[in-house]
């Protein structure tokens, strides 16, 4: 499948909490309100994982939503980005050693892009799509294979 | 010869009139969301986003669930496309007369008009998606509290008319071209025909069924309800058959209370050329749609929120219906010449 540049300017985000502490939930609506406005760039926030190009993934995967968050990756259509928000998702977070916990998101599914902070600034949510761009963009002059399916 | 000239105009016609609706629809739905954005004091995404989106959704893998009914599934998108420009074909656009307006009137397109929700809710059964079942149940709900009023409105009109030009086709909307209700009727009349036209455009909110109509695809509750195993190529084709629907709807509300055309006025002045009075009213239809589809759609889906399935059938067996038989008994009394 040949990725097109249209993809850039039209990422479609479904949203998902593995549970995180609604912290960085809530930093990403922020995102998404008029002060920030990620709609500007063409982000849109949809209902199912089948509609999206991009999964947001907050928290740290318990056992519960280990399962799940395979499930959701393997439904969400190719091309796709994974972008990993906060601090738990990226490394554990003060839950590290947690007996509850699967640990980061990269040990669930392959994550390429990484937003740390607790919570992270809306601003640093936008530069994830901006990071995503070139993702996308690495995987077209690689000839346009999709990130797995 | 001549009738093979009329295949030939109304093949190359429907090609035309296709790309006029689905280039045009994209547009009046990049106008619909940044005036959305506008009035929640965003900047919002560029006029051609939809077209970004359609292009991106298109280069997308199209998933078949596992448990689908793989031919239905995969033919309810196209049909729901393919009966809203087949209904384009019955209208009257601008001064252009509809291009099959001979073989069909508005009998033809109100059963066209329920055709693209029968897609959605078939489609929705076949995706084999307990969430997409409940969307095509409410979508169901949402056809059948609609079309009461909207039966009404469209059949009390076309009665209204008949009664004052026997000698014309009551159901056709040359009919309704060349006699506009606001002219044949007097004082009782006329606000019979507003109470209607307020009717029918609530109606049309709930026909693209966008807030706060919007039950069966209601993201928040049930995830994109009808639509939620519907991926790449096939959701194109309903996000393509939603902006279609847009002017489909809209052109059904012009021709019927709004028939009017710039060009005759203009050549009272000047003379017109007859392409350039054609390019005219083709413009101010498309003013007309953008108005239409702002009033309709765009101011009430940014200030309301989603109303609950058994809210939105008292909507419109009730508050509507009720509105619509008042309607009825003023336009009734005005033929009596009450007043």
């Amino acid at each position: 499948m040949k990725i097109k540049k249209v993809f850039d300017k039209s990422l479609w985000v479904f949203h998902v909490n593995t549970g995180s502490c609604n912290g960085c939930d809530i930093e990403i609506l922020a995102a998404l309100t008029p002060r920030y406005d990620a709609e500007r760039f063409g982000v849109h926030l949809v209902g199912t994982p089948r509609h999206a190009d991009v999964l947001l993934v907050t928290g740290p995967v318990t056992r519960d939503m280990e399962e799940k968050l395979k499930r959701i990756y393997e439904q969400t259509p190719a091309p796709k980005v994974v972008i990993a928000v906060g601090t738990c998702g990226v490394s554990g977070g003060v839950f590290y050693e947690s007996y509850n916990l699967v640990g980061p998101i990269d040990r669930v599914i392959p994550v390429d892009i990484y937003v740390p902070g607790c919570p992270p600034r809306p601003e640093a949510i936008i530069d994830a799509f901006v990071k995503a761009w070139l993702k996308l963009e690495k995987l077209r002059g690689e000839g346009g294979d999709d990130g797995g399916s | 010869m001549n009738e093979i000239f009329e295949i030939f105009s109304a093949v190359v016609g429907t090609f035309v009139l296709g790309a006029f609706s689905i280039l045009f629809g994209l547009s009046v739905k990049g106008i619909d969301r940044k005036i959305s954005a506008r009035m929640q004091w965003r900047i919002g995404s560029p006029l051609r986003q939809p077209f970004r989106d359609v292009r991106k959704l298109l280069l997308k893998e199209s998933v078949l669930p596992k448990n689908a009914v793989s031919w239905i599934y995969n033919s309810s998108p196209v049909i729901s496309l393919a009966s809203l420009l087949t209904i384009l074909l019955f209208i009257p656009i601008g001064s252009i007369p509809a291009l099959l307006g001979g073989s069909g009137d508005i009998i033809v397109v109100l059963y066209l008009l329920i055709i693209p929700s029968i897609a959605i809710i078939i489609g929705g059964y076949s995706s084999g998606s307990p969430f997409s079942s409940v969307g095509a149940q409410r979508e169901m709900v949402l056809l059948i509290s609609y079309e009461l009023p909207l039966a009404m409105v469209i059949f009390t009109l076309a009665w209204r008319l008949n009664i004052l030009y026997p000698s014309y086709s009551a159901l056709s909307f040359e009919t309704f071209q060349k006699f506009p209700i606001w002219n044949s009727v007097s004082f009782l009349g006329f606000i019979g025909a507003g109470i209607f036209l307020i009717v029918i455009l609530l109606v049309t909110t709930a026909e693209l069924a966008k807030v706060p109509f919007d039950i069966p695809e209601a993201e928040t509750e049930i995830a994109e309800g009808v639509y939620v195993e519907y991926s790449g190529r096939n959701y194109a084709m309903f996000y393509l058959a939603d902006a279609v629907k847009i002017v489909v709807l809209s052109a059904i509300i012009i021709a019927i209370f709004f028939p009017y055309n710039l060009s005759p006025l203009l050549s009272q002045y000047y003379p017109v050329a007859p392409w350039l009075g054609y390019t005219i009213d083709i413009l101010f239809f498309m003013f007309k749609t953008i108005i239409i589809a702002i009033i309709a759609m765009t101011f009430l889906r940014t200030s309301l929120a989603r109303l609950k399935i058994d809210q939105i059938v008292k909507v419109y067996w009730f508050h509507l219906f009720t509105a619509s038989l008042i309607a009825m008994i003023l336009i009734a009394l005005d033929t009596m010449g009450v007043f």
